[in-house]
């Protein structure tokens, strides 16, 4: 397999994650569509680590999976204490922070 | 073999994060990620990187995706939709471009740029992922990997402190 085809599904996925962070209106799928993103990420890491003949790149998927989790945890907290004092996760009712 | 692997895992990635984004309900949307998840973690084996598939599985599939199935159960399930906005056909328009700008260049201006390593996939089958990369990330990325612990104790007080019932 050539270097291409790997960079082209991380493109690829890395798109959808996007679209979904624009379209969706439910704050946990659009962090979900976040985690879509740091996954294509991860996909070109390994790629150019293969491909580069070095391992960094696989220390490095390792780092952005602790941040991956890290604002996973941070951010559904986040979720739930927003939905504590609103009674809602739509992301177009949080306006107090607008501008 | 490997060409036929390698587009089953695509297609099944790319139909199951697509049906990720859409899905109404929620929980239907965490089940298909699992599976993007999984897939992913077989394009990971494909690279040589046997260590990352496993954590993969472990920590995304296992750990993240179960903490997003606890927030979403326990919050309201129903969902709200898509983004209703005036330009809502704009911003498709232009997220469309953005995306396909990005696989044209990722197709023509690939190069593999930079240092080639030494670890060829012989010397992979060779040693063994595992061992490369412990002394990999043990040896060279020693502080970093210090710091991404308090990076995850920093987030973990984080989490509590702002979850907490006052």
């Amino acid at each position: 397999m050539l270097l291409e085809h790997y960079l082209i599904l991380s493109a690829v996925v890395f798109g959808i994650g996007m679209t979904g962070v624009l379209i969706q209106r439910n704050l946990i799928l659009i962090f979900m569509s976040l985690e879509l993103m740091l996954n294509a990420v991860n996909i070109n890491l390994a790629a150019y680590s293969k491909y580069l003949s070095q391992i960094s790149g696989q220390v490095f998927i390792i780092f952005i999976m602790s941040v991956a989790a890290a604002e996973a945890a941070v951010g559904l907290a986040l979720i739930v204490s927003l939905y504590r004092n609103k009674q809602t996760i739509n992301s177009d009712e949080f306006k107090i922070l607008k501008w | 073999m490997e060409k036929a692997a390698f587009y089953i895992l695509s297609f099944v990635i790319i139909v199951s994060s697509l049906f990720m984004i859409t899905r109404k309900n929620p929980v239907h949307s965490v089940l298909w990620m699992l599976l993007t998840f999984f897939s992913v973690a077989g394009i990971f084996i494909q690279l040589n990187a046997e260590f990352i598939a496993a954590t993969q599985v472990i920590v995304y599939a296992g750990a993240i995706l179960v903490l997003y199935l606890f927030v979403v159960m326990l919050l309201n399930p129903k969902t709200h939709g898509f983004a209703k906005i005036p330009y809502r056909y704009g911003m498709t328009i232009l997220v469309v471009i953005v995306f396909v700008l990005q696989i044209f260049m990722a197709a023509s201006m690939s190069k593999v740029l930079g240092i080639k390593g030494v670890i060829t996939s012989e010397k992979m089958a060779e040693i063994g992922n595992v061992k490369l990369f412990g002394a990999e990330l043990f040896n060279t990325y020693i502080v970093p990997f210090e710091i991404a612990s308090i990076l995850l104790l920093v987030a973990m007080i984080g989490a509590i402190v702002l979850a907490l019932r006052k």
